[in-house]
Order: C-alpha cells, then structure tokens, then sequence
C-alpha cells in the first residue's frame, strides 16, 4: 500500500515536471510550476526558507521521501533501476556507506557555491542534470511530435498546434547531457541508487537529517528468517541483513522492502534513533541553512560563448531573396534576462536547471559555454528579441536567480543599451533608406538623426541609451546580416528607467 | 479523358454513397430515385463546346478560356534544395486543355522565376505547331535587358525556349502610366523598329501590350495606335475593376474604360486578373452565399470568367491554372460559355461593392515585386492578411466577443504561412517594391500597418 502511494505520487510529480521542461507554451508553468520551486537546491539558493523548513521537516518527519516522490532524477533512476531489475532479478546487496566520498562531495560542492562556481554545481546537482536531459534530449523530441500534430492541424484549418522551431542552443550543454544520462543509466541499471547516496549532495544533506526521521521502515527481527530478501531488492544497498540494520542515512523510503518481506517482519514505524548515532553526528555548521550566497564570484571576463552552431536548413524557393544567418556579435559584458537583477545575482543563485531556456519563446535564452558560468543561461538576439509581453523566464526560474517581474516592470529594467556600428549601417552603403531599429524600438530611444556621410547627407540612427532596455529589438530586426549594424551591449547591473 | 474519368471515378468511390445506376439521369423529382451518382452532378466536361472568338485581323479563332503560364505547379527539387516546375503535371495539364479546345497559351520570359517558357515550350512541342496559338511578352524590366542587343537577345531567346520559329501574340510586358518608360524601354533604343520588321516578316504575327497603369499613359498608347497598329492589347478587367479605378486621381479611370477605348478602335482584348489572383474566388461568406444562391451548382470562379467573356470585344480571358480542378472548373464555365444577362452584371456590381466593403490588400500575387531585397514574402504576407479578412477574424477591437479566437488564428496562421523572418516586421521602407507592383499597393504601408495588428495581438494590447 505504502509502496502504490509512493510510486502513485512519484509518477504525478515527475511527469509534472517533465511537462513543465519540454512544455513550451507556457501552460505547464501556470498549473506546475510550484514543483519546480520546491526543489530543494533551488529553493536553498532562492533563501526561500519556508520551503527549506518544510523540506526539512518531511525530512524528519518520513525519512528521505523527496528523494524518491520529489525529485525527477531520484525518479528517473527509479524507472531506469526497474528495468534493470526486469533484466535481473534479487540483483542488489548490501554495501557499507562511503561516507567519506559523500561528505568530501558536499564539502566541494558547498565550497564551489561559496566560491560562485555555477558551472561545477550545475554539473553536480540533481534537479539541473534533470532539466539538462529534458531540455536538450527530450525537448526536441516534443516539439518535433508537436510540430506533427501542428502540420495535421493546418490540414484541417485548426489553430489547436502552431509549429515551433527546434534549434540547437548549445553542444557542450548537449553532451553533457548525453554524458550525465548515460552514466546515470548504467548506475541506475545497475545498482540503483548510486548517485543518490554518493554523489548527489541535496542527497547527503537530507540524509543526514533522515537518520534522524521519526518515521522508518524498521525489521523486526523476531518474525525475521534472514532470507535476505529485502537487501537484495534494496536500489539504495543500505539494508545490512546480517545485522538487521538499515542505513537511514541512504534509505530513499521506497517502501520495496516491506512488500518483499514475506515474513511481513518490516514496517513502517516510529522508531527511536540508536544511541550510537550520536557518534558519528557532524557538526550542525553543514546544515543547508548555513549554505548561503555564494560570496564571490569570479567578475565577469566577457566569456563569449559561441559554441552554438546554427544547424537551421535554409529554404530557398528562388522567388524569395536569401537571408544570410545572423551571427553573434562580440558582447564586451553579456546579457542576462530581466529579473535577474545583475549578473552577479544570477550566477549566484542559478542552478543551470535549463528551465529558462526551456521555457523561452523568442529563442533569446540559451546556456552559456563559458567556464564558469556553464550552463546558466544568457540572451542573444539572432533568432527573437527579449518580446515586451513576455515574462516567462522569470515566472519559471526556481532559485531566484530571476526574480519574478510584472510586464509592466518589465517595460523599465534597462539589463543593457544599443550601440551602433556605422560600418554595418545599411543606409551608409546602400542608396536604401532605413529606419527598421527606430521604428521597432518599444521604448522609443533610436530617432533617426541626418549625418553626413562621403559627402551626401544620410539618416542614421541615434540611441539615447537613458531610454534604451536592452531588449534587442533593433538588433534582430536590423536588415544587416549576417552581423547587425545595431547591437545590445549587456549590463552588469540592472536598474529601472 | 481518360484521366477526367479516372478523377470523376474515384470521386464516386470517396462519396461512398448508394448509386442508383441508370435512373439517376432521370432528374431529382422521380419519387423512386431520390440518389444520383455524382458524375451526373458534376457532368463530362465536353471536348467540342468551347467558346472560341475571331480575331479580326488573321481571321483565326481563339478559344475564349486562354491559359495562363504564369502559375504553374512546383515541386520541390530532388536535390531538396527549393522547388523547380513540375514538368510531369505540365504537360498533363496542356494535353487535358488542348484536348477540351483552350488554343491560346501566355507566358512571358520573366514568369515562374524564369522556368515557365522553356516548360510551356516543351509541353506544347509535342503537338502539332498550328493547334495552338503562342502569346510571350519582352520583359525587358532590368537595365541591362533594355538595349537595343539586351532585348532582341531576350526576343530571340523567347523563340528558342518556346521551341519555334514565330510568335503568335507578342506583348510588351506591363507598360504603365508613364509614357518615358516606353519611349526608353522600346522606340530610343530601336527595339520598336525590330519588332514591326519581324512582324512584318511573319515572325510575330500580332504586336501589342500589356498595361498596367494611369489614365494619361494608356491614353497615349491610345494614341500611338495610328503608328504602332496595335493588334491586340491585354488589360486587367474583372467584375470588381470594372468600375473601380485603377487610379485614385481619376475615379473614371476603370477597366471599364479600358475596354470601351480599346473596343472604340476594333484592338481585340485580352484579359488578365479575371479572378483577381484568386481573390475573386475567395470572397467573403456573405458574397459566396449570395453567388451561390444564384447559381448553386456553379463555382463562385466561374462568375469572374463568364463576366469577362460576356463582353464581346474580348478575345480571351486568361486563368494561371496550377492545378487540375482549376483548369476543369474554368472548362465548365466556357464550354461553351453561357453569357450573362444584364440582371446577373448588375449583381456582380453589386457584389463588387460588397467585396469593397471588406478591407482586402488587392495583392494578385503576381510575384512583381519579389524577390525583396530583404527577404520578406510580400505575397505571402498579403495572402494571410487577406484570408484573416475573408474569414471574419480581423479584429475591429480588442472586446470583440471572437477575440481570443480571431487572435490565434492571426498569429498561428501568420507563422504557418510566412516564416518569421520573412514577416512584415522586416521591412525596412525602402520602397524597392513600390514601381514593380502593377495593383499598385503601398506595401511598405501595409506592411507597416499588418505589423502594428500583429503586434496588438502578440501584446494583448487594447484597442
């Protein structure tokens, strides 16, 4: 019984939250989006300690249940582990903890946040390797089954599905992704829950607490006939059946166990913690309450990331004029969403979940390559410009590394300004006039000034950066190409107009 | 035939419905056989019916359904890079129409990007040279093509590509209202003077043009006549044009005129635009149903042919059939042709003031103005414009009880039909299409104006 709610739960929670990553319409996030900011990290990075409390809590409460209902990679190891178990049966034993492995993990992984190394914690933290799997592997996927759905819907003059583009945003990030997914895959199959009781560190942090759960599945040894059952179908190894032991700290209560007894010797129940628990107590400093920003960051270094390679196939009827590719401009200081309140506050807090990016629909976000800030996610105006109607990113980002904003705020938080390159400027050297960023600009800060340029006089345009937001859409609409002759410079720090 | 048959058969198949053989000729009131095969509903289209009319000077019959080249179909290429001419459909759709009487086929160098003489040509030169009668045109628009050499060679080039030594109808390509135009682009550079020695040669057997322009132009040409003899002169003229001008400084400036100057002076006419680019047939619900009530078994299309070929001075009306429905639909309505009545001409003028009423780009999509340097798909953009108008989704404000659905079909149907880069949002107003579009459309305007509407909708604002 136990067992169905878990797997009844779990399924809800997973499956809502891979809706919410390849969900690019913006419905997902309205009715699921909470479950995103529940997760423990980005929450622990949000400082939303209302959800820390809580997550602690349930910790104390029922042992390492987030692991096994709340977390999508906890869940995702839990169907890859299924398989394996139909592949082999009885196929775990009972290993002792490699505590030492688990705590110098979470020692990095606390020092890296500290030290505002985005990129390692976006490597190592569960709830951002799920995102990067969905965003990058599946995603495309949905979109490619939409866009059926999309061309069959125009067959029959429905406007029910709209086409939408699927465009590599980043390799490196992809490969990653393929990289994390295999090894999860072959761990998973293998051994269940390796990831969680090693590496994973929201998993050593609630375990610590677990050990300390009020309620746990205990054996009782008197009806126990030591036939091992439980320890072979243990995904986390932590049932030692000579000892009648179970390793709470690694117990993910998936409630296996007490179906696979057939002596019914294990339940789910209050038990006091053993006394020489204490032994072996950490000091309380490793709580995640103490885990705060990240001090420093490494300041921006104009990490120019253009891994991106455009992979879009190019249709050429011969009636229409062939548009050249736009290509990334050389950004002196990038840009990051609005929300994000200043680069500094978005490296801080940005877990590189790829939810943003998922989420994005004017093909502005995409994960940056850089060293540091790996995967977290940065704007660039070649495929749409940061759309005035549109808050998505910020509505959607779990940790506060985007705080949510309104349109109309939006509409004032300058997160960069135009700059004009004379040598691009159409109407510098062609007989064409042009005017395509002043007409385009929603906050009216490019005019088109007179200039005298070899000797014939030219309207070009002129930026009144106190105006300008940053949002690019005089960049991507800048007949230029493939390098626009207007460009968005980012700014380190945001501030309202 | 055989292909008709094959079409109407599976027809009968896909209605799936009980055939009552024999007595479904017998009409609907029979009490016994209230089920009629649907063959008999359509009916055989007929190879000897059409209407064919003289021209005065050669004596020879044109039929009045006259095959447009300009629209042929498109497949995409093996390579999958683009589309190039379905030839295999062409020469289907040739053979189905010569076989049915259509004789006259127009193309012009500068149609389907250059491809359509040399498959009309190929098409046509697997029948006997005198069963058809050949209309091409000098589009000699671009600079380089308006020397004396640059347009006999394009003249030449005609003849080679259309697989023949003579032209039958020879067309100056799109005069429009400004008579320097035709002065620099035939008579300075000597080309005029070629054009009548070879007609007097025989090599083109009938020199005229086809216009698209103001009243002061086509007067001039008018009056040329006593010089050139123009043989035949090809114009726009359908039941909205009719008595709209073409010129908003002269409001008697309409086809109307056009045709009357030109039936004054005995020149045969040919006419183009019937339909509009399809326009005509697109009509909104409100005029399909008043023209359907009308003439229930016969194409809203139709009324746009029978209109132009009910006025005698025509010689043929032209339709750019792409497929074979519109080459079977055109067939019915002008074999043979059953002219209007004065009371049926009154209702289309009065449908053309309803048709006016709506808020349509005239964009025919004739391709003029394309390809724009910038890569928008103007015709592609004015098309969905136009659609959204024809089905009652254009908003006249944002409280509008049809608003969240008339948005979507906008901005979904926006993206389907243009791709993003290629929208009006990337016009530039540098006004390169402006001389080329012969309906004479502001783009730039309209492009400015479809994407303040499209922005409204993306917004949400409130309007």
């Amino acid at each position: 019984m136990l067992r169905k709610v878990r797997i009844a739960l779990a399924t809800l929670f997973f499956l809502s939250i891979l809706w919410l990553f390849l969900d690019f319409t913006g419905t997902a996030q309205q009715w699921v989006g909470w479950m995103a900011k529940i997760q423990f990290l980005p929450a622990v990075l949000a400082l939303n300690v209302g959800i820390i409390i809580g997550l602690l809590a349930l910790t104390l409460a029922l042992g390492r249940v987030y692991c096994s209902v709340i977390c999508p990679l906890g869940v995702m190891q839990d169907i890859f582990a299924w398989f394996g178990r139909k592949a082999k049966k009885n196929r775990y034993n009972y290993s002792p903890a490699k505590s030492w492995l688990r705590y110098a993990v979470l020692a990095v992984f606390i020092v890296l946040i500290v030290l505002g190394i985005g990129s390692a914690v976006a490597l190592l933290a569960p709830y951002s390797a799920f995102g990067r799997i969905c965003q990058t592997l599946l995603q495309p996927l949905w979109i490619w089954g939409n866009n059926l759905l999309a061309m069959i819907a125009e067959k029959v003059d429905s406007y029910a599905f709209y086409r939408e583009e699927v465009w590599m945003r980043s390799w490196p990030v992809a490969i990653v992704a393929i990289v994390t997914l295999v090894a999860l895959f072959i761990l998973a199959w293998r051994n269940g829950r390796t990831y969680c009781n090693t590496i994973c560190p929201v998993g050593t942090v609630l375990g610590f607490v677990s050990r300390f759960s009020l309620l746990k599945p205990v054996i009782d040894t008197s009806k126990c006939n030591g036939c091992k059952l439980c320890a072979r179908n243990c995904k986390a190894a932590c049932i030692n059946p000579e000892k009648h032991e179970i390793d709470y700290s690694r117990c993910v209560d998936c409630m296996d166990c007490i179906n696979k007894c057939r002596q019914g010797a294990i339940s789910y129940t209050i038990a006091l913690p053993k006394k020489k628990a204490k032994a072996d107590a950490s000091p309380a400093s490793e709580t995640p309450a103490d885990q705060d920003r990240r001090a420093f960051i490494l300041t921006s270094s104009a990490v120019l990331a253009t891994a991106a390679v455009e992979s879009q196939a190019k249709k050429v009827d011969g009636g229409l004029a062939v548009i050249a590719e736009k290509k990334v401009p050389r950004r002196h200081t990038k840009i990051v969403p609005p929300g994000s309140l200043s680069i500094k506050n978005l490296e801080d807090h940005c877990t590189g979940c790829q939810l943003c990016v998922s989420e994005c629909p004017n093909g502005v976000l995409r994960p940056s390559g850089g060293i540091v800030t790996f995967m977290q996610p940065e704007a660039s105006y070649e495929r749409g410009y940061c759309r005035p109607e549109c808050t998505r990113c910020a509505d959607v980002c779990p940790t506060g590394a985007i705080r949510p904003i309104t349109k109309e705020e939006k509409t004032a938080i300058q997160i960069g300004h135009a700059v004009w390159i004379r040598c691009n400027c159409i109407p510098l050297h062609s007989d064409d006039t042009c005017g395509a960023c002043a007409n385009h600009c929603p906050t009216g800060a490019i005019q088109m000034v007179p200039l005298m340029h070899k000797g014939k006089e030219v309207m070009a345009p002129a930026v009144n950066e106190e105006l300008c937001i940053g949002c690019g859409a005089c960049e991507n609409l800048c007949p230029a190409r493939p390098f626009s002759a207007i460009y968005v410079e980012g700014h380190e720090v945001h501030r309202e107009i | 035939m055989e292909k008709i048959n094959r079409r109407t058969f599976i027809k009968n198949i896909g209605a799936g419905t009980a055939v009552v053989g024999a007595a479904a000729l017998a009409g609907c009131e029979g009490k016994n056989n209230p089920l009629v095969d649907s063959t008999s509903a359509l009916g055989e289209i007929p190879t000897d019916q059409m209407t064919y009319r003289t021209n005065p000077k050669t004596g020879e019959k044109v039929s009045i359904l006259g095959y447009g080249c300009m629209r042929w179909p498109m497949k995409p290429k093996e390579d999958g890079e683009g589309e190039e001419l379905d030839q295999e459909q062409i020469n289907r759709l040739v053979d189905c129409a010569l076989e049915h009487g259509v004789n006259y086929f127009d193309t012009a160098p500068v149609y389907c990007q250059g491809q359509s003489e040399k498959a009309t040509g190929i098409a046509l030169a697997r029948h006997p040279r005198d069963s058809y009668f050949i209309a091409t045109k000098l589009s000699n628009f671009s600079p380089d093509t308006q020397t004396y050499e640059g347009s006999v060679g394009m003249y030449k080039n005609s003849l080679k590509e259309l697989q023949t030594d003579y032209i039958d109808y020879l067309l100056l390509h799109a005069l429009g209202g400004n008579i320097g135009d035709f002065y620099h682009r035939f008579v300075d550079n000597g080309v005029m003077e070629f054009l009548m020695k070879e007609r007097e040669a025989g090599r083109i057997r009938n020199l005229g043009f086809s216009f698209h322009g103001g009243k002061d132009g086509f007067d001039k040409l008018m009056e040329l006549h006593e010089t050139y003899h123009w043989d035949f002169v090809q114009i726009q003229m359908n039941y909205l044009d009719w008595s709209k001008s073409f010129d908003w400084q002269n409001a008697e400036f309409t086809a109307e005129y056009l045709y009357k100057e030109l039936e004054k002076r005995n020149i045969p006419v040919v006419i183009m635009e019937p339909l509009l680019g399809g326009r005509l047939a697109k009509v909104n619900e409100h005029v399909a149903g008043q023209l359907k009530q009308a003439e229930p078994e016969r194409s809203i299309a139709s009324w746009a042919f029978r209109f132009c070929g009910t006025w005698p001075g025509v010689l043929t009306v032209l339709s750019g059939m792409t497929y074979m429905e519109h080459l079977e639909d055109n067939l019915r309505s002008f074999c043979p042709l059953k002219p209007l009545t004065e009371d049926e001409v009154a209702m289309l003028g009065r449908m053309a003031q309803e048709i006016l009423k709506y808020p349509n780009i005239p964009c025919t999509a004739c391709q003029y103005c394309m390809p724009c340097p910038y890569g928008l798909d103007i015709p592609g953009i004015f098309a969905h414009y136009n659609k959204c108008v024809n089905e009652g989704n254009m908003l006249v404000s944002s409280a509008d009880e049809n608003y969240r659905k008339a948005r979507r079909a906008f901005l979904v149907g926006y993206d389907r039909s243009v791709p993003r880069l290629r929208q009006a949002d990337h016009c530039i107003r540098c006004g390169r299409c402006l001389e080329h579009c012969p309906q004479h459309i502001n783009i730039p305007e309209q492009m400015d104006k479809i994407n303040q509407y499209a922005e409204t909708l993306k917004q949400e604002l409130e309007f």
